[in-house]
Order: structure tokens, then sequence, then C-alpha cells
């Protein structure tokens, strides 16, 4: 069986066989990323466009270099939501880049569905690289590899994810990808940071007590804290906050002896994450970020292959 | 004035308790007479066998966006949406620009409904000058003007010592106040309802609470004050009990309920659908069952569509930033026939629910069909199979949620004073 | 409609000729020293493997093996879409050495042309020598095998399956008549 998405919107979207073949053909693409000519010739004279409007480091890093290493011209936009909303129209924008004939738009927006919105109105192949507080997909696929890599398998693996349930992409894009993959998702959060209805997306239980959470987990997903995003009637105090669900050298204990510590970065040392654990031997964050550019060049091929069949 | 003779239809008018197949004939803008086998010497002949003859409908809460937002709607064509969906009487909302907030804009819209209406056209003004929460408007002389109600729709008085002070201040002049009620604290930057589909499309919760506190305020100052208060589009479960308890406890309290809050739930908005976008939020399965049980039992005085029409500009964006609101006026009376259908309600109970209830809900001198009385008057086809096509509504706007809906029944013939406004080809 | 087929070799015809072409590789390189075996995914790395046993019984050396995956260098992606990418592995350095690449049926020669795109990523070999069991003709590039197990004279509609078994050893060759 092939691959049959032009896009890649979210994971809601894709079988456990898409997954499977996403993470197979990053595990190989892998292995460019280790030669001293970390290039191959696979997407030459596809174009590749970054349209970022929204503050993003890694993840258009990311993109870019598994772009440039598959021979693709990756250019980057960016520009902050509210200028947009200022300016022109979203859809005017998109048609804007299309006329300029990419093969692939790789967006990031602050308002969720807006990949969606595009995919709805352009002709090239659209990839979600975070909407809003939807879906963050690549995250997901990188964060499956990196399971996988040290796991062997994902299926019948505890997944715990603590942190902003309510305000993270990261989280539903896991529990759908996690869910489809036969692993359990525990969900811990502040009391304000559990939207209603989050269990029904998928094999999920939800904790108050991180201590319950992360009891016997095969995996610890810790979930950055935008600092600059909680009001105080969200959290009384980061303090606090590090206390009850922060991931700290006693608590991490609960798990099992070998589980993973998971992070999608950038961490806030001392608060989601004590730096003992963030340094420690459990965590696989920098795997993530290496197996990041992996799993996206994956995404722009398999869509590529789509696009192009298409367009033929 | 041509005389007109409606023959052999079904005529409802819940006002007179009637319901009767006979004849209407209208002489010089009036009834002449409800009778069998009327003469129809001279008079133009509407026949009417296996329709149904009604008071003309009237919609207590529409937005005509005129004057300031013509792009939109303007009074003309937003009444002509009006009587193609069998309204004759529409209730416009202030929030225009310049706000309706004093006699002058009123006179305005009143000239402009005379002048280019195709309908009657029932301005309601703000409680709040501006629109803005803090002084109240002159509603004495807006009552002499003809204006029978005040609403901060859309903009809801959050100070509850204000909106204490414009039930007592309201209440001598006879003027109701039409509370759109929402706490905006609650609300935050909710774009829909909070629920399982907002948890799943990250978008971010209205929650019913938000309705229900409001609802519940609102309740209790008309209780204090004894004003007469109307709640406008309830939309939560929690909203309906309050106003069926206060309505046992003798408090003078009326509500509406919008046909897509009795139809839709918020799984419309699955696909970012901005015209699945209103406020309130389209609700839970659980919320829509409550108000149509509300409609059954007489909590629910009227149905109103919140007729909201936007430019296309103003929907074809992101959810997020996409504006509240739909248009009504031209399917309100399908999906009220459809509760018909659905056994909820017999169809005297939907005809009221259209005519005389929302009439005297805000004390509007329309809504029934009596001898010497105006001729407003409404012939609908029952069994009239249509299908919605967005593009093809008489409103300016096309912000329907039911675009491509198979339809059963609408209105074939309006008639506004003895005129007929509207036939349908 | 059933399709015509054809043995072309069998399971000992095979055998001989990866002996005869382990021993043509020997004598041209004049023995093993700086020789590397690569072959293409999926066929020519199992004949690959069966090459360096062979090669490994004359001289008793361990000739370092390698796969490479043409995918990544393909220039058919419009036509034929996201096939799967398999791994490449080449454990070892590729400068100064004499690389026999290896694969089941030379063809187009596109595939070839691949392959040295891929190891010219890798390194720089000395030279590039290609070992195929089957040449059935129709190039398309001027590339030419060094190391031929057999040359079947085909029409293009015709097809040559190599069949491995399930201890990936090469089984039987076939033609097949559309």
């Amino acid at each position: 069986m092939s691959f049959q998405h032009k896009h890649i919107l979210g994971i809601e979207q894709l079988s456990s066989e898409d997954i499977q073949m996403i993470l197979d053909t990053g595990d190989a693409f892998k292995e460019v990323n280790t030669r001293d000519i970390k290039k191959v010739p696979t997407l030459r004279g596809k174009t590749i466009i970054n349209a970022f409007f929204e503050a993003s480091t890694r993840t258009r890093l990311s993109f870019e270099i598994a772009g440039k290493r598959l021979s693709a011209d990756t250019v980057n936009i960016s520009g902050s939501t509210s200028s947009v909303v200022k300016g022109e129209t979203l859809e005017d924008t998109a048609k804007n880049i299309e006329a300029m004939a990419p093969d692939i738009i790789v967006i990031r927006h602050g308002h969720s569905g807006s990949a969606h919105y595009l995919a709805e109105r352009v002709d090239c192949s659209i990839i979600n690289a975070g909407d809003g507080a939807h879906e963050h997909p690549s995250q997901a696929l990188l964060d499956l590899m990196t399971i996988r890599e040290h796991k062997g398998s994902i299926e019948g693996l505890e997944v715990a994810i603590v942190g902003d349930i309510t305000h993270s992409r990261v989280v539903r894009s896991n529990i759908y990808a996690l869910s489809k993959m036969g692993a359990k998702v525990r969900l811990c959060g502040p009391g304000t940071m559990l939207p209603i209805g989050i269990e029904r997306l998928g094999n999920v239980e939800v904790f108050t007590d991180m201590r319950d959470a992360i009891q016997d987990a095969d995996v610890v997903m810790m979930l950055r804290i935008q600092m600059e995003r909680q009001s105080n009637i969200m959290l009384p105090s980061l303090r606090e906050y590090a206390r009850f669900y922060g991931l700290n050298p006693t608590n991490v204990q609960l798990a099992k002896p070998d589980a993973i510590v998971m992070h999608p970065g950038p961490i806030n040392r001392g608060v989601e994450i004590s730096s003992v654990v963030a340094d420690g031997v459990q965590n696989v964050i920098l795997d993530q970020v290496e197996n990041g550019v992996a799993v996206r060049m994956a995404l722009l091929y398999l869509v590529s292959g789509v696009e192009s069949m298409q367009t033929k | 004035m041509a005389k007109i003779l409606i023959k052999g239809g079904r005529v409802i008018s819940p006002a007179q308790k009637l319901d009767d197949i006979c004849d209407i004939l209208i002489e010089n803008g009036k009834i002449a007479a409800i009778g069998k086998k009327l003469d129809n010497k001279g008079a133009e002949i509407i026949e009417a066998a296996g329709k149904l003859v009604t008071p003309g409908l009237v919609d207590i809460h529409v937005h005509l966006r005129d004057p300031g937002f013509e792009y939109k709607e303007d009074i003309a064509s937003g009444t002509l949406a009006a009587v193609t969906g069998g309204f004759t009487s529409v209730a416009c909302m202030p929030n225009t620009n310049p706000v309706n907030d004093n006699q002058a804009v009123t006179c305005s819209i009143l000239r402009k409904a005379a002048e280019e209406g195709h309908c009657r056209v029932f301005p309601i003004a703000s409680i709040t000058k501006g629109l803005e929460g803090e002084s109240l408007t002159e509603m004495g002389e807006l009552k002499e003007l003809g204006v029978f109600a005040v609403s901060d729709d859309g903009k809801p008085v959050s100070n509850p010592q204000l909106m204490r002070r414009a039930m007592e201040y309201a209440r001598p002049f006879g003027m109701t106040i039409v509370s759109h009620a929402e706490d905006l604290d609650l609300v935050g930057s909710g774009v829909m309802n909070d629920g399982p589909i907002s948890t799943e499309l990250g978008l971010k919760g209205i929650p019913w609470v938000a309705e229900d506190a409001a609802t519940a305020r609102e309740v209790m100052l008309a209780e204090f004050t004894g004003a007469h208060l109307h709640v406008a589009h309830v939309s939560t479960r929690g909203s309906i009990d309050i106003v069926r308890q206060a309505k046992k406890r003798g408090v003078n309290v009326t509500c509406e309920a919008a046909p897509h809050h009795f139809t839709l739930t918020d799984e419309a908005v699955r696909g970012y659908n901005t015209n699945a976008k209103m406020n309130p939020p389209l609700r839970s399965a659980e919320d829509r069952e409550a108000v149509r049980q509300g409609i059954a039992d007489g909590t629910v005085d009227a149905i109103a569509t919140d007729h909201a029409p936007h430019h296309i500009d103003e929907k074809n964006v992101e959810f997020s930033i996409a504006m509240n609101g739909i248009v009504g006026l031209e399917t309100a009376l399908p999906l009220t026939l459809k509760l018909v259908e659905d056994g909820l309600i017999d169809l005297p109970k939907a005809v009221a629910l259209m005519t005389s209830s929302p009439a005297e809900a805000l004390g509007l001198p329309v809504g029934q069909l009596e001898e010497g009385g105006d001729a407003d008057v409404t012939v609908i086809d029952p069994d009239l199979e249509w299908t919605v096509e967005a593009q093809k509504l008489v409103s300016k706007s096309k912000n329907t949620p039911f675009d491509g809906w198979q339809m059963k029944g609408a209105a074939v013939c309006t008639i506004v004073a003895g005129k007929v406004v509207f036939s349908r080809s | 409609m059933a399709k015509a087929e054809t043995m072309i070799l069998d399971k000992a015809g095979i055998a001989r000729a990866i002996t005869r072409i382990a021993h043509e590789i020997l004598e041209y390189n004049k023995g093993c020293e700086n020789l590397a075996l690569i072959g293409i995914r999926t066929g020519g790395d199992h004949l690959a493997s069966l090459i360096q046993s062979g090669i490994n019984g004359i001289e008793g050396g361990e000739v370092p093996l390698g796969t490479v995956d043409i995918t990544m260098y393909r220039d058919d992606l419009a036509v034929r879409g996201n096939l799967p990418i398999g791994k490449t592995e080449i454990p070892f350095p590729l400068d100064g050495k004499h690389v026999v690449l290896v694969d089941d049926v030379l063809y187009t020669g596109r595939t070839i042309r691949s392959a040295m795109d891929a190891l010219m990523d890798f390194g720089r070999p000395s030279t590039i020598q290609l070992a195929v069991l089957i040449d059935r003709g129709h190039r398309e590039l001027p590339i030419r095998a060094d190391y031929v197990g057999r040359n079947v004279p085909t029409a293009r509609e015709e097809d040559v399956e190599v069949v491995f078994n399930e201890e990936k050893t090469p089984v039987e060759v076939r033609l097949i008549k559309p």
C-alpha cells in the first residue's frame, strides 16, 4: 500500500499504516543526516515555502534543513498573525504565495484550522507545522519515532503527558498518534488546563495527581508552560506549578526504571522539568530534535510523491 | 386600494383561537371579513386551498445593519428577505453605526423603512448610549416614537447596577428590556461552545455557564424591579430552566429561541465552518434538546431569527477571527414547521410562536387576524419542497449554515397592510 | 490472461554464474585488496552477499559489503510517486576503494546511474565496476556491465524476474511475456 495524502493537516486524518510508513521512511532518511555529504537529490527542483505566521525557531529550522537535505529549494517567510489580520487575508497571502508555484507550503499559524483553511483554497500540498491549539503533526511523528527507537515498538506503552493540555497542539496530535499505534495516553495538568472532553480524542485517561500519572509509565512527556501566555488566573505561580506538575529527580523515579523523558522544547529549566532530569540519562530531548529533521524529510518526500503524481 | 380575497385556506390565528377553512376579505388595507364563502365581487382572488393562512409572521430579533453597515444589509434588502420568508414585521437591533440610541436615529430608520421597506419595521433602541454600558438612553421619548423595547444586543450590559437602573427606569414607560444574556468575562476569547468539539478543534470555548449566569442575573433583576425582561436567543439547558422557573414564580419574563439553536449543534463547526459561528454559539445536543422542550412546554415565547448578515469577506477567514452570526429570515419558517413534523408542537402553536406570541412579548400591535385590523397576512404552502441555495438568498449576505438543505414549507404570498409585497412564482 | 513464462536460469545455473563472476572480479582486480561490494536494494544486495561468500571462499579474505537504496536518487518521482525508501548501509569508507556495484537485472541503466550518484555522496572510490546477474538490453544511458551472469535478449514489454526463496537465495530467473 502506498501513502495517499497530499496534505498533512493533522494526525487525525492518518491511519496507523500511514504513520508506520512515515516512521519507516523517516528511519531511512535519518541515515542521510549521518553522512559527510548530507544531501540527496530526491526533491531536486521542488520549491518549499515555510510560511511561519507565529514565532518559531526550531520547527522552522527543522523543516528548512529537511527540505535542503532533499535538495528542494526552501524559502522562509514570516509574519505575525496580527499583521496578517490587519493587512490582507490569509487566503490572499496564500494565493500570492501560490502564484509563485511552490510545490509545498509548510504553515505555522496561531489560528486553529488555518492549515485546513489553506488546503481548501490552494492547489499545492499543505503541511501543518502547528495551527493554534489544534494539531502539530510533525511533532507527534518525531515523538513516535523517538519512542520507537528507544522502546522498539509503540504498542502497549503507557505514555504520560503533563502540563498545559488546553493550549497544546502537541498533546492533541500525540493523543491521536499514540492511540492509533496502540499506546495508552495519561494526561495530567492543573485544573485550569484540562479541557472538556479531551479523553474522547483517543485512548486517554486523565489524572489530577501527577504522581499517579507517571507511576510505572514507559514514557514521560513534559509540556512547555508558555510563561508569556499564562495569566495569573490560570496559575498562581510557576513556583507552585513546578512543585505539583514539574518533573524532578524524586517523582521521575515513579516511572519505570527504563522510562524515557521527552519534551517538545524549548524547555523551561526549573519549571516543568528540573535541570537534573533535563540533563539526566533518561532524557531523549536531543534525539527528538534529531529525529525531527528525518521525519520532516519523510513528510516532504511522501507528500511530494502524491503531489507530483496528481500534477502529472 | 384593491380588494383581495384569500380563498379556501386553513386560517390559523392563535390570538383569535381561530383554526378553520375559510376566506379572508381585505379592503383598504384592513381585514374586512373572515368567514365562509365571502362575496368576491371585484376582488383579486388568491386561491389558498391546501395552504395555511396566518397572521403576517413577526421576527422580533433581526439586524438590518442600516445605518452604517449597508454593505452587509440595508433596510430595503433586509425587509425584502423578511417578506420572502413570510415575515410582515421585524424588530431591528440597535447595533448600527451610529448606534440607535436616540430619537434621530430611530426616526431615520422609521422614515427609511416607510420609504424603502417592504414590511413593518420596529426599531429597538439601545439600553445605553453608544452600547457602551455607561449611561441610559432616553427611553421615555423613544417609547413615544414607537420604540417598544431596548437592548444592548451583542454587547451585553455587564454592570448589574446599571441593568437594575435600566429596568427600574424602563418599567413605568412600559418599555421591554431585551437582554443578550452573556457574562463577557466568562465568554473570554471563546469562539464556539465549550465542549468536546472545541477541545478537538483547538478552538477557545464559550461555556454554557456564561449564558446561564447572565440569564439568572437578569431574571433576578427583573424579579426585583418588576420590569418586563425578554431574554434573547436562549441556547442552553440552564437558561431555559431558569426562565421556566421564573415564569412559575410569576416573574415578568419572556424569551425567544433561534431556529439554528433548535436545529443545529456544535458539531456543525467541524471543518472550521464559519457559517456555524454565532453568538450565543451552537451548543451541545443536550442543550438543543432542552431548547426544543422549552418550545414544547411554553417556556419559549417566540421564535426569532437573530438574522445577522455578514459580508463574505468577514466569513471567508480563519474561524477565530470570523464575524459572529448567520442570516435567518429566509429559512426560519420551514425550520419551525419541521418542529411540527417532528411532533414537538402542533401547527397552531408553531404559528403562535411566529406571530402573536412574539408580538405580545414586545407589545407590538401586530400578529393577529382580526376584522377591522391591519391586513398583514402570510399564505404558506406547508408542503412546498425546496433546496436552500445560499447564493440565491434575497438578503445581501449569504452566510447561512443551511446551504444545500432540503426544506419543506415556504411563504407563497406575503401581504402587508393589504398589499401583496411578495408572491412566490 | 495467463502470462507465458520461460525459465532462463535455474538454481544451479545461478550458482555457477555467481561463482564465475566472483572469479572474474578477482582476476580483473588482481586479488581483493581495496575491493568492496555494494548491492542495490532489493535483489542486488542478496546477490552481493553471495558474491562476497564466493570471493571469500577463493581468497580467504573478507571483502567489505554494503547496500544502497537508490529511491532517494530516482528521477521518476512524478511517474511512480512515493515508493518506500529502504536503508542504505555502507559501514566503511569508499575513498580509494574499487567498488563493485551488484544488481540483479540490468535494463535501462537508470538504476545504476542513481546508485553511482549515491556512491559519490559517500566518498570517492578509485573505480566503480558493475556486476549483474542478467543483462536484458534496452539501455537508455551509456552504461555497461563489467561482469554479466547471462545476456538475455528481450522485448521491452517482457519482464525478467529473479525469484528469491525465504533465505534470500536466488532460485530461478524467469522471462515473462505479457
